[in-house]
């Protein structure tokens, strides 16, 4: 299992941005679900985001959502996403990263969550409805366990939260590049520009932008602008969910689509 | 934030971080405007003059003959609009003005909500947009034109349960993506903090009249106040100015729905399975909910009792054994409904029917002479549809 500062500075060494690719665990079943993730990692990813599916996901855009109610409906639970990932471990030592929204690790467990998360080998976990004022409900979890602490910075995040956030986080910052949930765009605002130079005044932390990004110029702009990484979520979910009947072309989409905006990663090609 | 806004070990702040400067902005304007005279002489003056303040607390002769107990209503339900939910659309409207936003989202269940942001956008000038389940727009097709009427746009969510809950995930959304010109203007004490605690302060002058009228008919406190729960900011709003009156019973009554048994409700406190603290919607509270913390459907006839959870304070108040909770099937709701249509001649929104049937079911136990005040929230006007559907 690669850490994450280690999968940054073997980047970094390489010249190239990371590229994090988020699927929803269990879409649209478990075993699709972990072909998918071992295609995208395959196609040359660098680090995985995976989604706890949950039936009120207030963060997240319909392409998530629609997601999550696929993966529920196919029987997927807090349970098995442990067991998708000891699987998915069999394949892959890159950067896992579990992205979950509260009331599913509290349900579970804060300790028992966390400690299953370091079992099954996860690298981080990144809690979509909780702020940093609420985080001391799992911080000390967290670093028992040795897991990182993935927060987010959203454009309208101000000088002082951001120092705060900086301060905590431990794998690396996730970047919000626009107000609103996540779903693919066609633009990426100048704003998500000055948002990673501002993020830079106060931390030398891994930076990595998600929320629509959903081409290889999003992917080669905002590295350019300084990110260490970009992350594709709403676009590989929505190729799953239009190939839904034919698996090997959504296998083989979602394959090609990742090598691509992997490929916009490398900065020589800039 | 200057507080978490907890109550013992429920509330927070459990929302995505694009939305902290909005909730931050919102405490500090809420802090500095709650004790400033100007704000206050002038949300005194549209409660007055505008939505009819202060609303009579009216003897029921012929209930109260029938069951044996002396039996008032605080009349909410004639309030400008025809219901409670006006005090807090008003009170936040004129705090988004305040704060210089142009535009008001809210979620709405059985309308009234919605209709009351409505007429404080059209009155304060503000353009409104109302998320609402496709569910509660069959339901409430006439608070649907309403709103319509007023100058809002009603926007049907069509995700989930269809109903309040998809609503509230809509406007939450919506409001993630244009934080910085929108006011989400909620309606009930549920939410992330400062919500809970703002709606509380808007709701309460419902006690606050309360007490002074009973005083003045009764010359003591009520024995008992009654009021339905959905989120709960008209039982906090009655309760409020009584929860240091330790001698006065407070009763909040849930949807029943179906039955408990049946999974088809909307009862957080009774059901002991589904009914569990969690985290939905930014706060912590008791939440209707599967095992793995799937947020579990609801139901009742209903609409605005139609919720997976409860407000934070109630959580609080049910822990520390202040206000007892119970609920009323949907059936007995309607027979309340009727009982009080065809006794007082006050017909009453089916939210507001379920206390109206706690106080028939428990009337047997109750002592004669006993005060009891029944928060009536809401008029019926809007029920009669689905009541025609019912009685049919």
């Amino acid at each position: 299992m690669i850490s994450y500062s280690e999968a940054f500075k073997n980047l970094k060494r390489k010249k190239e941005g990371a590229l994090a690719a988020f699927i929803v665990i269990g879409d649209p079943d478990y075993k699709t679900s972990l072909e998918i993730a071992k295609r995208i990692v395959d196609a040359g990813a660098d680090m995985l985001e995976l989604g706890l599916p949950f039936s009120d996901p207030i963060a997240d855009g319909p392409s998530i959502q629609a997601a999550d109610i696929r993966a529920l409906n196919s029987g997927m639970d807090t349970k098995k996403v442990f067991g998708f990932i000891r699987e998915l471990r069999e394949h892959t030592d890159i950067p896992i990263g579990l992205l979950s929204y509260f009331n599913l690790i509290y349900q579970y467990g804060i300790e028992k969550f966390y400690i299953d998360a370091k079992k099954a080998r996860v690298n981080s976990i990144l809690i979509a409805d909780m702020p940093i004022e609420e985080y001391s409900a799992v911080s000390a979890y967290a670093k028992n366990n040795g897991l990182d602490t993935v927060l987010i910075v959203s454009p309208v995040t101000d000088n002082n939260r951001l120092r705060e956030i900086a301060k905590n986080t431990t794998g690396f910052v996730y970047v919000v590049s626009r107000l609103g949930v996540t779903g693919a765009r066609k633009d990426l605002r100048s704003s998500t520009l000055s948002l990673i130079r501002r993020i830079r005044q106060f931390s030398g932390k891994p930076l990595c932008v998600g929320f629509g990004i959903s081409s290889p110029t999003h992917v080669r702009n905002v590295i350019e602008a300084g990110a260490d990484g970009a992350i594709v979520g709403s676009a590989i979910v929505d190729l799953i969910a239009g190939n839904i009947s034919d698996k090997n072309k959504m296998l083989h989409k979602v394959y090609s689509y990742v090598k691509g905006m992997k490929k916009a990663t490398i900065k020589q090609n800039l | 934030m200057r507080s978490l806004g907890k109550f013992g070990n429920f509330g927070g702040i459990f929302v995505p971080e694009t939305l902290m400067p909005a909730l931050e902005e919102l405490e500090a304007a809420f802090l500095k405007l709650k004790n400033d005279k100007k704000f206050n002489a002038e949300l005194d003056e549209l409660l007055k003059k505008y939505a009819g303040r202060p609303t009579p607390l009216t003897f029921c002769k012929n209930l109260s003959k029938k069951l044996g107990c002396k039996i008032y209503l605080k009349r909410e339900d004639l309030l400008h609009t025809g219901a409670h939910k006006i005090n807090n659309a008003l009170g936040q409207a004129l705090l988004a003005r305040h704060i210089g936003k142009k535009r008001l989202i809210a979620e709405t269940g059985a309308g009234q909500h919605g209709v009351a942001v409505a007429t404080a956008g059209a009155k304060l000038g503000f353009q409104s947009d109302i998320y609402m389940g496709t569910k509660d727009i069959e339901r409430q097709k006439l608070n649907v034109l309403r709103m319509k009427l007023l100058g809002a746009n009603v926007i049907p969510v069509e995700s989930g349960s269809k109903t309040l809950k998809d609503a509230i995930n809509e406007a939450l959304r919506d409001w993630t993506a244009n934080v910085k010109s929108t006011h989400y203007l909620l309606g009930s004490v549920l939410g992330p903090h400062p919500y809970p605690t703002m709606i509380k302060f808007f709701q309460s002058i419902i006690g606050k009249e309360a007490k002074k009228q009973v005083l003045e008919a009764e010359g003591k406190l009520p024995d008992c106040i009654v009021a339905c729960v959905g989120g709960g900011s008209n039982a906090i709003g009655i309760f409020n100015e009584f929860i240091e009156d330790k001698k006065v019973r407070l009763v909040g009554v849930e949807a029943g729905g179906s039955g408990i048994k049946s999974g088809n409700h909307a009862s957080r406190f009774s059901d002991k399975k589904l009914g569990r603290v969690g985290i939905i919607h930014g706060t912590k509270t008791y939440v209707l909910q599967d095992h793995y913390g799937q947020i579990h459907n609801t139901s009742s006839v209903a609409a605005g009792l139609d919720y997976c959870a409860v407000g934070p304070e109630h959580s609080l108040l049910r822990q520390l054994k202040r206000v007892e909770y119970t609920y009323a099937t949907d059936k007995e709701a309607v027979e309340a409904f009727k009982l009080l249509s065809k006794e007082e001649g006050i017909i009453p929104a089916l939210e507001s029917a379920h206390a109206v049937a706690y106080v028939m079911k428990k009337a047997i136990t109750i002592k004669k002479d006993d005060v009891i005040i029944i928060n009536l929230s809401g008029r019926g006007d809007k029920d009669l549809d689905q009541i025609e559907g019912i009685i049919k």
